[in-house]
């Protein structure tokens, strides 16, 4: 994974495989607190607690047809190299919670990426699911949702490319006003 | 082209393409479109993934084909990442492997506008025997 960005679009693909219907993806960074922290949070199936235990194994998996399941490891791994770490909570038939930390400065803190990119996948590939997505930086925050623009654009859905292209663009505008570089 | 800093502009912007193009309206039918599917697992997303799929939806636009752009997961072809499929209305489906930007463009050129296949074809039997009369 390049970047940050690549790992949250991986994890959230566990939301999906859940059965999430609403998926919140939330990052603050902090210069002043020398930290950077995402927490994806989901309403999917939850985590059963024997694997919760040791879901950042790479060996663990909920998957039938291989044993090996690279997405949370590949983001601890990350966290770890940049100082921080994963917590994971999971409710069985609530959700689950995934929260990465990382220390901002760290040289080995990886670049957040393409992150509206990311967000606008997300809403083009899983029309049936809610997105939230909020951002913080010490300048300031943006939120998208996905139901707030379906209602305020009055459609029932975002799949149409011209829109989605449209859509990123406006994320792209909103991060760089509060000071988020790729 | 006007910066969209809102979703009022974001609404304007609609509006105005409404007016100017005989634009597609909210739900639209996946059955008389072309379905793009780039898988998207953690192997498709680590050998790029991601910008293959923007092409897609940014070049399936630009050059005016109607088309739904979606992912999967993993089908188990991680050796040939990034991979996608592609299902033209009426058609099989087809599943490409190791698409780069040039192999996207080509798949766009000549198999979604023409049919005529393209180089990198993984082959993929959907039916099984059972399934057969």
């Amino acid at each position: 994974m390049m970047n940050l960005s690549l790992n949250i679009l991986d994890v959230v693909q566990n939301s999906i495989r859940a059965g999430a219907k609403h998926i919140t993806i939330d990052i603050s960074e902090s210069a002043i607190k020398d930290l950077m922290e995402i927490i994806i949070e989901d309403d999917g199936s939850g985590i059963p607690e024997e694997i919760l235990q040791k879901v950042t194994d790479p060996f663990v998996t909920t998957r039938t047809k291989r044993k090996l399941g690279l997405g949370l490891p590949l983001l601890k791994q990350h966290s770890n190299l940049a100082g921080g770490d994963v917590e994971i909570t999971s409710e069985r038939g609530s959700g689950t919670k995934v929260k990465a930390t990382f220390m901002m400065s760290h040289i080995d803190r990886q670049p957040i990426g393409d992150i509206a990119g990311v967000v606008t996948i997300l809403i083009s590939a899983n029309p049936e699911i809610d997105f939230l997505y909020r951002h913080k930086t010490d300048k300031g925050s943006y939120e998208f949702s996905t139901v707030e623009t379906r209602e305020f654009l009055e459609v029932k859905s975002l799949s149409d490319n011209t829109l989605l292209n449209n859509i990123k663009e406006m994320i792209k505008f909103n991060l760089g006003d509060i000071g988020v570089s790729e | 082209m006007s910066q969209i800093k809102s979703l009022a502009d974001l609404k304007k912007k609609r509006e105005e393409l409404k007016t100017g193009l005989n634009i597609r309206i909210n739900a639209i039918d996946p059955e008389n479109h072309v379905q793009v599917k780039v898988a998207m697992a953690t192997c498709g997303i680590a050998s790029g993934a991601k910008p293959i799929m923007e092409f897609f939806m940014e070049q399936l636009e630009r050059r005016n084909i109607p088309a739904v752009v979606t992912q999967t997961g993993c089908m188990g072809y991680c050796y040939a990442e990034p991979t996608v499929e592609i299902k033209l209305p009426g058609q099989d489906p087809v599943v490409y492997g190791f698409v780069d930007l040039k192999r996207a463009d080509l798949i766009i050129e000549k198999y979604i506008k023409t049919g005529e296949f393209v180089d990198g074809i993984i082959p993929v039997n959907y039916e099984t025997i059972d399934n057969k009369e």
